[in-house]
């Protein structure tokens, strides 16, 4: 995703707290920072009011920017933390830690049925809602969205090694999770 | 763990997760009008500190250093003030 940049003179009138330039960043990367975030949390609703969540915090952190950096970047960071925030509520709501389905095997040949072709989506779909929100977003962002180790890095201010690192954690619980099932249903 | 696991767990979360529009529906700003202009909620930092989220965001092993030292004072009381000199 190409981090819209903007005039430095915008950049100084937001840190010193002008309202008119929070609005002109506003207006310039809503779209960017919801597009970051609904791609990690995957729920429209919920992304419209992070958004709102990340430009608060943006809002009240002015004073903190520094106009010689990267607007987008910390935006991007703000986001992306307020979308691990959510997922850790929602996973706390939603599903209970010990909330396993029960281990039944399938083979190759029950892979063209519907059923179980459903079942496989929604043990996937359950197993995926019990990551942890850190490795659910890294997870979310490499496999399903194909960003790039260094770009999720930037996001998370973590190093490419360790994004590698949570990704390959999240597959091992994923794997794990779904051992029983025949994941080459397709 | 081989690169073909890797693109099977890849292949399986994208058929089960439905692909999201990254556009938002609408312009927000109004709605940002409206969370600017809501007073600051006053919630005092005990208030903050002990919510259930910031509970739930401790991890478990600070739980378990905090629970032995209070085992330890609760066995060692007389080992008190050197803890409060130290702090």
């Amino acid at each position: 995703m190409e981090l819209l940049e903007q005039p430095a003179e915008v950049l100084e009138e937001f840190a010193a707290g002008d309202l008119n330039a929070f609005e002109s960043l506003f207006r310039q990367h809503q779209g960017e920072v919801y597009g970051w975030i609904v791609r990690i949390v995957r729920d429209p609703v919920a992304a419209e009011d992070l958004t709102i969540e990340t430009f608060w915090r943006i809002h009240r952190g002015h004073a903190r920017f520094d106009p010689r950096r990267s607007f987008g970047a910390w935006a991007r960071r703000i986001a992306t933390n307020v979308a691990i925030d959510f997922l850790k509520s929602a996973r706390l709501r939603e599903v209970p830690l010990d909330q396993d389905p029960p281990a039944e095997s399938h083979s190759t040949r029950d892979a063209a049925n519907p059923a179980i072709q459903r079942e496989v989506r929604e043990r996937a779909q359950l197993a995926f809602n019990q990551l942890p929100a850190k490795l659910r977003a890294v997870a979310t962002l490499s496999l399903i969205e194909n960003v790039p180790h260094h770009e999720i890095g930037e996001a998370l201010n973590l190093s490419t090694a360790a994004v590698k690192s949570r990704l390959f954690r999240a597959i091992r619980m994923l794997r794990k999770k779904l051992a029983n099932l025949d994941t080459s249903h397709d | 763990m081989t690169e073909q696991d890797h693109k099977k767990i890849a292949d399986l979360l994208k058929q089960t997760l439905s692909p999201v529009n990254p556009e938002p529906s609408r312009d927000l700003w109004s709605a940002m009008l409206r969370r600017l202009e809501q007073r600051p909620a006053t919630k005092s930092w005990l208030a903050v500190m002990f919510s259930p989220a910031s509970l739930a965001s401790v991890p478990w092993f600070d739980w378990a250093l905090l629970a032995a030292l209070i085992i330890g004072l609760c066995i060692y009381p007389k080992s008190i003030p050197v803890w409060l000199y130290h702090f």
